[in-house]
């Protein structure tokens, strides 16, 4: 199975580990993904303007691409894979929007939202499947108590989404018992962290990152997992206490068992 | 009685925002959910309403619309699919589109890096608070 | 040629204000054969009527076209007008230029040229119409009542009370629906059972009702008068004539963590069980899913224990044919499932409940013996939160965009209650509006405010976390422009209310028509709010739409009422305008046949004269008038040509297109 794999601009540099991991467990599941090939950051925020076309044309030119390769579209990070999702659905639904944006881009083929986005996760619930999954552990992570964090990216707004139920989400639970682990479920695991505003108000983000771990905790976490460069850098450095925060991939990268190789190249 | 100038900038505002105020049935649960609530001095019910009202220009003066998280809680929450995220980003939008307005400075940026901080931080920041 | 009267209504200005009325008048008047035009303000008032009569006696009409609402409306009316001056009632035709024309353009101009279209085809058609007889079919009387809820019970007693025999179906075990699981009823607060109960007992002794409990309609075929419907009592293994309702076998079964539907989970059954102490019938039932004897062949205690004798393993689904001349839904509403709403962490935490599930743990016969606890931990909360709106008034797609309208009062009785028995509680109550229009609602509403010292906030709960055997609620407070946090021990949701999810598959099966929420719709929302579109089936409690227990008793009465009207009657007059198979141009295809909703039609062999004088034998279609609605499925299935429909034939229909593009 192939797929085209958009990175995105911090999985380059202080995420690394995010995509390096991302890479590794999708060779051990037999998945190849295919960077493709000149990939512009998509911007790190959808802009909700309607009148904003330029600002979305980053975005097209990525869809346009993957179409152009005939491959589903997959993003790791949950920012990523926010802005260029809701950006294929305006270029769906808004069709002064997609008539201006082609008109700007030029492309041999107009795009029409043909490409098929998916996040990591949706590939390995939909594609790959958690029991299929399941059975490719070598390492379970046994009685560890890990909680999701999900933040606000991945899940809203749900009509655009369409990732998974907004207020009571499974996909990262039922990944974590696929790996082995116990869910411990929160009810933080979809509020905001506060990410966006770190350099605005740290302070806010402070609170709202401690909020998360906090509630976590309350409920027996022993770590949290997430999918998002920015929700990792604000649970790890703005919320109070030493909650380990880890990339979802890393875990799944050592309950495949190919975790050790890849931090031995680093 | 609000001037011509003003209701001009409210239904400029709902134009790009694409949001009907009208819809809501001032329930607050916007208000109830925001998880910035004390970094706003106009809250997101409050928004919805000053929009209908045409009361443009006290928002675009707002801390709130720096201070909104864009976690789309409100939105997702609203009952009434009112969407208040977006009213409040096609404020702070109004407000930094005229010339001279940004909120971020690129000379401010080096004082703010530390070394962890993910790239997207700085880029997220200059999309929302930048033109 | 035919002498025509035409007749323009005004309705006051509902036509006359986007239809030049005289100029509609004036231009049918020329319309080949109309010998009389004119318009009036009210062509249905006593002297509308009156013209009608008069005109058709002085210029000896033989057809009349009146220009006025749509005929849903005045149809029945008109007929009888023109029938009072000796004409035949199928004689007259309505151009519908009201719903059709009036109120829906703006332009008087186009308005106008409309409705003089839509008259010169109405015009075109009564050329052809034809004098037509309306035959009568029997009626069974006898009446079926689908759901034993509060509202089919008491509209069983009433029809039963008439002295006409009434059927229940109920799916679950006992009659008795929502109303068993509430602990007080608003506003007077006396005790749900105390005043259930006894009706319930009434019913099972009431010679003129049979109870079919553990039952669901399976098919419904026939029409008004004459509806003949199949019901399958699922088997129960237990023989319902035999248990004396002992209870025994409900100590005894080994298999106890069954969750209890009755006490909405919230605590456990047996396999065998009876739902709850004043069951009617009082009976047991086996859970077939959790029997072991049924699953696995290993066990057997319940017959062992049970003296009667009333224990069957092998009984199987039971389906009974019964004919009916009168149909009543009832089928009552559930709360909505909260999958969607965890924000309120309703699926994190036991102590955030639904208002049902808070009856459950106020009321004696509860989970808890009526002592108000946490089901968490079994302690006694303090601070509690009442969160109103749940899933009502919203236009996302898991809520439900009307008021379920019992919540405001439920909501205040619960938190009344509450600070009654613990005093030393404190009671918060979100609310987006206080909705309390009945007869002493708001009174009561105040009370739980002035006397009982309920604090109500105008606001709504946006998050409910539980934190270290708390739940940590987040709410606006939008009279103070606060957001509140308080500590709360228990969250109550008052969830919205839906119909019950059979509700949809029996509509179907009864051709009765719904709105886009599955509520069933009335015949007239003002004038015929009982009566379902479909002839014979008739509407009661919630089914309808959001009820509390005194407005569904009104409305189950007046159901009854209904019912009983119809069945004192020994005839019903048919509807004239059926289908008829032209035998020389049928083809025997059965396309018609496998079209019929109804089973009108049927096949013959006949002999007919062939050439040389021989003797044909052809399959032809026949209909029965009696069965058939006039529907008209099968005169677009019939690829011949042969099956027309009385009074909507094919020439008639073409006529007024004609008209229509002339």
């Amino acid at each position: 199975m192939v797929f085209s794999y958009f990175p995105g601009c911090t999985l380059k540099t202080k995420a690394k580990e995010l995509d390096r991991y991302t890479r590794a467990s999708a060779e051990a599941l037999g998945i190849t993904l295919e960077e493709l090939p000149e990939w512009q950051c998509c911007g790190a925020v959808y802009p909700q303007p309607k009148d904003e076309i330029a600002t979305k044309l980053s975005s097209i030119r990525s869809l346009a691409s993957a179409r152009d390769l005939g491959h589903d579209l997959v993003t790791v990070c949950s920012a990523c894979h926010h802005v260029i999702k809701r950006v294929n659905h305006d270029v769906q639904t808004d069709t002064d929007m997609a008539f201006k944006a082609n008109n700007y881009l030029k492309l041999d083929t107009p795009y029409h939202g043909e490409t098929r986005v998916l996040h990591y996760l949706e590939l390995l619930r939909d594609v790959v499947g958690f029991d299929k999954l399941a059975e490719k552990v070598v390492n379970p992570l046994k009685g560890r108590k890990i909680g999701a964090y999900y933040g606000c990216l991945l899940l809203r707004p749900s009509r655009e989404m369409q990732f998974d139920n907004p207020e009571k989400p499974t996909i990262l639970e039922d990944f974590i018992r696929a790996i082995g682990a116990e869910p411990v479920i929160y009810a933080n695991r979809n509020e905001c962290c506060g990410g966006y505003v770190t350099l605005e108000n740290r302070e806010l983000a402070v609170r709202k990152a401690s909020a998360v771990t906090a509630s976590a905790r309350a409920n027996g976490a022993e770590c949290l997992i997430t999918a998002c460069p920015l929700c990792m850098y604000n649970l790890r450095h703005n919320a109070e206490g030493d909650m380990p925060i880890h990339y979802f991939t890393e875990l799944l990268a050592e309950a495949l068992g190919v975790k050790e190789k890849e931090a031995a190249q680093v | 009685m609000i001037a011509n100038q003003e209701r001009q900038l409210a239904a400029e505002i709902r134009r790009i925002s694409g949001v009907n105020p009208k819809l809501c049935m001032k329930c607050g649960k916007c208000t109830a959910t925001c998880p910035a609530f004390d970094e706003m001095d106009y809250h997101p019910h409050q928004f919805v309403d000053m929009v209908d009202k045409g009361q443009i220009e006290k928002l675009m003066q707002s801390r709130g619309i720096w201070t909104c998280l864009s976690c789309f809680a409100c939105l997702e929450r609203c009952p009434r699919m009112v969407e208040p995220a977006r009213l409040i980003e096609a404020v702070r939008v109004a407000v930094i589109r005229q010339q001279g307005q940004n909120h971020l400075k690129p000379q401010d940026i080096p004082g703010l890096l530390d070394d962890e901080l993910p790239q997207q931080a700085i880029t997220s920041a200059f999309r929302k608070y930048a033109k | 040629m035919l002498k025509i009267g035409v007749f323009v209504c005004w309705c006051g200005t509902n036509i006359a204000a986007t239809v030049d009325v005289e100029a509609v008048a004036e231009a049918l008047s020329h319309e080949p054969g109309v010998v009389f035009s004119t318009n009036y303000q009210y062509m249905c008032s006593q002297a509308g009527q009156d013209m009608i009569v008069e005109a058709i006696h002085k210029y000896d009409l033989g057809g009349v076209v009146i220009c006025s609402c749509s005929p849903r409306m005045h149809e029945a009316t008109f007929r009888k007008t023109v029938q009072r001056a000796g004409l035949n009632p199928y004689m007259l035709e309505i151009a519908n230029i009201r719903e059709q024309c009036s109120w829906i353009h703006k332009d008087k101009a186009e308005g106008t040229e409309k409705a003089i279209i839509l008259g010169k085809a109405a015009i075109a058609k009564v050329h052809l119409n034809a004098p037509l007889h309306a035959g009568t079919s029997p009626v069974t009387k006898r009446a079926l009542v689908i759901g034993g809820g509060i509202a089919g019970i008491q509209t069983a007693l009433d029809i039963a009370d008439a002295g006409f025999p009434v059927d229940i179906v109920e799916k679950k075990p006992t009659i008795g629906g929502k109303m068993t699981q509430i602990d007080k009823t608003f506003p007077t607060l006396d005790c749900a059972a105390c005043i259930l109960t006894p009706k319930m007992v009434e019913a099972a002794q009431n010679e003129n009702i049979r109870i079919f409990s553990y039952s669901e309609v399976e098919a419904v075929k026939g029409f008004v008068g004459s509806f003949h419907v199949t019901i399958r009592r699922k088997a129960r293994y237990v023989k319902e004539d035999v248990c004396t309702g002992c209870g025994l076998c409900t100590e005894k079964c080994p298999q106890k963590k069954i969750p209890n539907e009755f006490n909405l989970g919230l605590d456990n059954r047996r396999a065998i069980y009876i739902p709850f102490a004043q069951a009617v019938p009082k009976v047991a039932t086996i859970d077939a899913e959790h029997c072991m004897m049924l699953k696995s062949g290993k066990c057997g205690v319940c017959a062992k224990v049970c003296t009667a004798g009333a224990i069957d393993y092998k009984q199987k689904d039971q389906l009974i044919e019964e004919e009916y001349g009168a149909i009543v839904v009832a089928t009552g509403f559930n709360p909505i499932k909260l999958d969607h709403y965890d924000e309120f962490a309703y699926s994190q935490s036991p102590d955030v409940v639904t208002s049902l599930e808070f009856e459950r743990l106020m009321n004696a016969a509860g989970p808890t013996g009526g002592t108000l606890l946490r089901p968490s931990d079994g302690t006694h909360p303090h601070t509690l939160v009442f969160v109103q709106c749940v899933g009502s008034r919203e236009t996302r797609d898991c809520g439900k965009p009307y008021c379920s309208k019992i919540c405001c009062m439920y909501t205040a009785k619960h938190a009344m209650l509450c600070r009654e028995k613990y005093p030393d509680t404190e009671v918060y109550v979100f609310y987006i509006d206080v909705r309390t229009p009945g007869k002493n609602f708001d009174e009561f509403y105040r009370r739980a405010v002035e006397e009982y010292g309920v604090h109500y906030i105008k606001g709504m709960v946006g998050k409910v976390v539980p934190e270290n055997g708390k739940l940590k609620v987040q709410a606006s407070d939008l009279l103070t422009n606060e957001q509140l946090h308080i500590d709360a021990d228990m969250v109550v949701l008052a969830a919205a209310i839906e119909p019950d999810e059979s509700a949809r598959p029996l509509a179907t099966m009864l051709t009765a028509s719904m709105d886009t929420n599955d509520f069933f719709t009335e015949a007239h929302p003002k004038l015929r709010p009982v009566e379902s579109p479909t002839a014979g089936i008739f509407l009661s409690g919630t089914c309808q739409g959001p009820k509390d227990i005194p407005e569904t008793v009104a409305q189950a009465g007046a159901a009854a009422s209904k019912v009983i009207g119809l069945l004192v009657k020994d005839q019903l007059t048919c509807n004239p305008c059926v289908a008829e198979a032209d035998e020389l141009m049928c083809n025997g295809c059965s396309s018609c046949e496998k079209v019929c909703p109804y089973g009108a039609i049927t096949y013959v062999d006949k002999e007919f004269r062939g050439p040389n004088r021989t003797t044909l034998l052809r399959r032809i279609a026949q209909v029965n008038p009696a069965v058939c609605q006039g529907c008209g499925a099968c005169t677009v299935a019939c690829p011949s040509g042969a099956m027309d429909l009385k009074g909507f034939s094919t020439s008639q229909i073409m006529a007024e297109v004609d008209a229509i593009c002339k």
